[in-house]
């Protein structure tokens, strides 16, 4: 047997603190099971984990759930990771961010605010949401959080229900005062799955984004800065998921388990480790759900020799499991994947224009 | 040539990394490894300062020809201001 090299050290670390959340949206991609309060580590092992993250080269944390503000000791964190060295960004939807709570976590040294957006009107927002007067209190937030000078950012959910309103979404999040905006479209894992139908966009809609998008990067230069990846399932290639699996990133869920990706629970054949069992560069370094994707050796055809291998690592592993019920299979949004015909059925198949109820995460 | 006021807005800061040895630049959603030049412009730059004052400084530092250092910091420095790691003012 020989010895597999030592990863490169990961640079973020996203936390999620909890799996309690006052919205339920039918996009959430956490795991269908959600982790009960009673099992969600506790302040004192969320700061060691820090520690161990930044010993171990993490620079960026992300402190997710969830809704993250539903830990009641949410500023303790955020001064744990600050005082482990830690860049600090908050992933909210806003929803419990009092002005007072704002000024602790200002004071325990947040770096970076990102606003989840679900609409750009009260009235698709709170029907995403799933949660009523949502949209105003989410305005109420962006403005305390500009107005403190803290760093925003606004996370535009966007899908078949809500992309026409992206020229919109974007004059929207200039004018709040947002120095930058991810346009981040719905990926299907988890709950989202299972309201794809309802949710994917059309070709039409996409290419309309992309124009939108590249036009506003032009008008919106030195004053806003744009990330936008279209909706995978219109590409020719895949994302180049995390960067290449367990390379650059790691996830902790709430009760302590270490994934090598947000939705890595979806693959049944990997065995995880939770912080409370062994320490997180050793879960990192040798962790079976860790090397079972680094590299190239776990390849098969077409990608072990594609030349392409190196760019987007074979693609989302779990994207391959939930479509080709396997996580070794090329991404099944590849042109050359043996797959692709699934991808292009759903896209086939997609209503004309009445859509179907979605599923609501309660 | 506009002559900005250069600053490092908040929510960004230069970073000691001991894990890899090199100066980063962290931001929202960015760890920058910063090479010599970059390192040295940015410590240089400190919370900000006029550009041509930085380039004055960047040049007597490193007893460089003013014009032939000037436009590679601006360009260094436009980079930064496009992904919004850098505020210019008074332009
Ligand atoms: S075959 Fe594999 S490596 Fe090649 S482009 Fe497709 S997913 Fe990427």
């Amino acid at each position: 047997m020989r010895d597999v090299p030592v990863p490169p050290a990961p640079i973020a670390l996203l936390a999620e603190l909890t799996h309690r959340c006052p919205l339920s949206c039918p996009y959430c991609s956490n795991p269908l099971e959600l982790t009960a309060r009673e099992a969600e580590l506790d302040t004192a092992t969320w700061a060691r984990v820090f520690a161990e993250a930044a010993d171990l080269g993490v620079l960026q944390l992300h402190l997710s759930g969830g809704e993250p503000a539903s830990r009641r000791d949410l500023e303790e964190l955020v001064a744990a990771a600050r005082a482990a060295g830690l860049y600090v960004n908050l992933i909210t939807s806003g929803i419990g961010l009092t002005e007072a709570r704002l000024g602790a976590l200002e004071e325990a040294g947040l770096d970076h605010v990102q606003l989840s957006l679900q609409g750009v009107r009260a009235g698709i927002a709170d029907r995403i949401g799933g949660y009523r007067g949502g949209f105003d209190r989410k305005m109420e937030v962006a403005r305390a959080v500009v107005a403190r000078g803290l760093p925003l950012t606004l996370n535009a959910v966007m899908h078949r229900q809500n992309m026409d309103d992206l020229a919109e979404t974007l004059e929207m999040a200039h004018a709040m005062g947002a120095r930058r905006i991810e346009v981040a479209c719905v990926q299907f894992y988890g709950w989202a799955l299972r309201n794809r139908e309802a949710l994917l966009p059309t070709r039409a809609q996409v290419e309309e984004a992309k124009r939108t998008v590249a036009a506003a990067v032009r008008d919106y230069r030195g004053r806003m800065a744009i990330d936008f990846v279209p909706p995978d399932y219109y590409a020719d290639y895949p994302k180049a998921c995390m960067g290449g699996w367990g390379s650059t990133g790691l996830n902790v869920a709430p009760d302590g388990t270490v994934l090598p990706c947000h939705a890595a629970g979806t693959i049944p054949s990997l065995r995880f480790q939770k912080v409370t069992e062994a320490p997180l560069s050793e879960i990192w370094t040798h962790g079976p759900a860790f090397k079972a994707f680094r590299g190239h050796d776990w390849m098969s055809e077409p990608c072990r020799s594609c030349d392409r291998r190196d760019i987007d690592h074979g693609g989302c592993r779990c994207q391959a499991m939930a479509l080709a019920g396997d996580p070794a299979a090329t991404d099944p949004v590849c042109r050359f994947s043996p797959h692709r015909a699934l991808v292009d059925a759903t896209l086939e198949a997609l209503p004309k224009e009445k859509l179907p109820e979605m599923a609501y995460r309660r | 040539m506009s002559d900005p006021v250069v600053r490092m807005p908040r929510g960004v800061r230069l970073h000691d990394d001991r894990v890899r040895g090199l100066p980063v630049l962290l931001g929202p959603e960015r760890a920058l490894m910063l090479d010599e030049i970059g390192q040295a412009i940015l410590s240089e730059l400190g919370t900000g300062m006029r550009l041509s004052v930085l380039i004055d400084r960047l040049a007597k530092r490193y007893a460089a020809p003013r014009d032939e250092i000037a436009d590679d910091v601006r360009e260094f420095l436009d980079n930064l201001q496009v992904q919004r790691l850098l505020d210019y003012a008074d332009a």
